[in-house]
């Protein structure tokens, strides 16, 4: 089935390319493999906003073109390389494990230029890894989270025990200890990046666990929904949620892509293009905070301020004293953690209640 | 609200969906005909539900909607492969590509909408019993036509003339044309009973389970009940132990990993899976007995000799 979709949308993709424009330029072709539908408004969502910005600021100079529902298996390699063929000059690659198969290709198809999303491996000079530092959302959630909890206890839903989603973790507990030494995090894990059934039932077991705020790391906005249906408070995702939650959401970290592609596009263009590894956060405004929402003044204040401090790097989440989860120091007292450390992070700190799947 | 009260309900609204798509499922399968269709034709229900119930604001003409174009949506299929004589398991894959496909593109602008919900029943006194009170009487209507479904469909198979005429053209239906049974009218009546039921269980989701619209909400769904019909061998009791259990396990996992059981997450999400094909296989363990309950023209096309 997945094989027709694909041979399909290649065709389709085919269809539509090859157009040259009229001075003899050929137009720069930017495509886009996507895990989710652009509609989840979560994280293709947002990687489709990004998309759409590029044909905005580059008019008919451009073309994009976008695949949906691409698995995160060896599967994927066939899209990226139909994409490669049918003269894509930069293909972006928007979910972690599309690590392999988009090396692989890009080893195939030199020309090409190859940008991954939240991996690390580059093997070729036509490989970039991009990311931002979501996490550093996470620890102003965590802060948030210590403030208006009542029960001490806080949810996550997550979906895969991957460096990002345990960074994320790790953040969010830090920020809430920070305000609560004693703040729990129960952590349950759907293995799915989406399914809105399942992140739906996986709220109702952590609310009814006892959590009283939700925060996930999936891509619908069923967790909200159902915080929405039992009276909590949570945190959306990847993109502002607040229509599902107006009385619910807190804050939601959204990812603003838009200015790298834009800015990698036109790299492309201008011939300028290098393989790099960028790990942008609130510093480049590619992470951004939902407005504070259902919460007091002076915890938005405080929210407002930790933020304001991570932005001009005053405030890095991962700083010491840190304890790991089975109780080994990790960081000394004002010691940073390095970006390997982060980037290949899979230890919990400590007050994560919950063992990490390895 | 009490902690097990809660659980249990989340146990219905995940089984649910599951329920009612594989009940009509095994109609159809029982009449002769596999309809791998049915994760799109669950998410046609599914977006039609959403769509009318914004334009209506009524989440029951809505469910009726779902019904409507999950049944015309499997006639498409019908007519593919009784009239036509299409191969049947390329039509219904077409029919999953298709359903996803199309209920993405109708259903474009309603993505990021909030959904209506259709609010649990409430019976004076009844419903405010303790314990059984919620579980018994306050539940969405969708769960209620469930139970009833499976009873129907039970009494319709194997306590009706009627069901057993289409029993007999899923077992062999040269002998029941034989025999002057109206082949196809009967596989045509089955396939639009199953389209129904998955439009209904398309409605369940997106207006109790998760009441919004988002492409692909299915998740996959309607492709479990496929296979709980086949591990039910086409049993409807079984189709119902299947559901339930499948529900269970998927929210009882949820809650030990709440809880904290050091057992690895990768298995407990892995669990439901396991756990329903471990059950429903040691239940049908005599092979004797699932011989005769599999339809034996299953997946074979007919074409009446004059």
């Amino acid at each position: 089935m997945k094989k027709t979709l694909f041979a399909l949308a290649a065709s389709a993709a085919v269809m539509l390319s090859g157009q040259a424009l009229a001075d003899g330029h050929a137009k720069t072709k930017a495509c886009f493999i996507y895990i989710g539908p652009t509609g989840d408004f979560g994280w293709t969502y947002q990687h489709d906003q990004g998309r759409l910005a590029v044909e905005a600021a580059f008019g008919d100079k451009v073309e994009t073109a976008y695949l949906e529902n691409v698995p995160e298996s060896a599967e994927a390699q066939r899209p990226i390389e139909a994409f490669a063929r049918d003269g894509c000059n930069i293909i972006f690659t928007t979910s972690f494990n599309y690590m392999d198969p988009t090396n692989k290709a890009a080893k195939k198809h030199p020309d090409v230029k190859f940008e991954h999303a939240t991996g690390y491996k580059r093997e070729s000079s036509n490989v970039s890894t991009y990311s931002s530092k979501f996490y550093q959302g996470r620890y102003v959630q965590g802060q948030i989270a210590a403030k208006m909890s009542t029960t001490g206890v806080a949810g996550y839903i997550a979906s895969f025990p991957i460096p990002e989603v345990v960074r994320g973790i790790n953040s969010f507990i830090l920020g809430a200890q920070s305000v609560n030494p004693d703040f729990k995090l129960k952590v349950v894990w759907v293995s799915t990046w989406f399914d809105p059934p399942k992140e739906a039932d996986a709220a109702k077991a952590l609310i009814d666990q006892g959590v009283d705020i939700l925060t996930q790391h999936t891509d619908s906005t069923a967790p909200m929904q159902v915080a929405a249906e039992r009276g909590i408070k949570a945190f959306g995702q990847a993109s502002d949620m607040i229509k599902f939650g107006p009385e619910t959401q807190l804050t939601s970290i959204i990812d603003d892509w838009a200015p790298y592609y834009v800015e990698r596009v036109k790299a492309v263009m201008d011939g300028t293009w290098e393989s790099q590894d960028v790990w942008h956060g609130m510093d480049h405004g590619s992470v951004v905070m939902a407005p504070f929402t259902n919460m007091p003044d002076d915890v938005a204040a405080m929210a407002a301020k930790t933020t304001a401090a991570i932005t001009d790097g005053s405030l890095e989440p991962f700083t010491g004293p840190i304890t790991k989860q089975d109780g080994t120091a990790w960081l000394a007292d004002g010691e940073r953690a390095d970006i390997g450390t982060l980037l290949g992070m899979n230890f919990y700190v400590k007050g994560v209640d919950d063992k990490l799947p390895q | 609200m009490d902690v097990w009260a809660s659980i249990i309900l989340s146990i219905c609204a995940a089984s649910t969906p599951l329920l009612i798509a594989a009940i009509g499922e095994l109609v159809v399968e029982r009449s002769g005909v596999l309809n791998l269709g049915v994760e799109g034709m669950m998410i046609m229900g599914a977006v039609a539900a959403f769509a009318t119930a914004q334009v209506t604001g009524n989440p029951y003409i809505a469910a009726v909607a779902a019904v409507a174009i999950g049944a015309a949506f499997s006639l498409l299929f019908a007519f593919l492969t009784l009239t036509l004589v299409a191969n049947q398991v390329a039509t219904g894959l077409a029919l999953t590509i298709l359903g996803l496909g199309l209920s993405g593109m109708i259903g474009e602008g309603f993505v990021g909408q909030p959904g209506i919900r259709m609010e649990s029943i409430n019976i004076p006194f009844l419903s405010d019993l303790p314990l059984v009170g919620e579980l018994l009487f306050g539940q969405d209507l969708i769960f209620y036509l469930s139970i009833a479904l499976v009873i129907g469909v039970s009494w319709f198979l194997f306590k009706t003339r009627a069901g057993l005429m289409l029993r007999s053209v899923g077992d062999s239906h040269t002998s029941a044309h034989a025999l002057g049974i109206k082949v196809i009218k009967i596989r045509y009546l089955a396939i639009l009973f199953g389209g129904a039921c998955a439009g209904l269980a398309g409605a369940h989701l997106s207006l109790v389970y998760v009441p919004q619209w988002v492409e692909g909400m299915t998740a996959g769904r309607g492709w479990i009940a496929l296979a709980l019909v086949v591990f039910a061998s086409w049993r409807p009791g079984r189709v119902l132990i299947g559901a339930y259990l499948f529900g269970a396990v998927t929210i009882g996992q949820f809650h030990a990993q709440a809880v904290g059981v050091p057992i690895p997450a990768q298995f407990l999400t892995s669990l439901p899976y396991l756990a329903t094909i471990v059950v429903l296989v040691l239940i049908a363990r005599n092979r004797r007995l699932t011989m005769i309950n599999t339809p034996a023209a299953l997946g074979q096309s007919f074409v009446p000799d004059r």
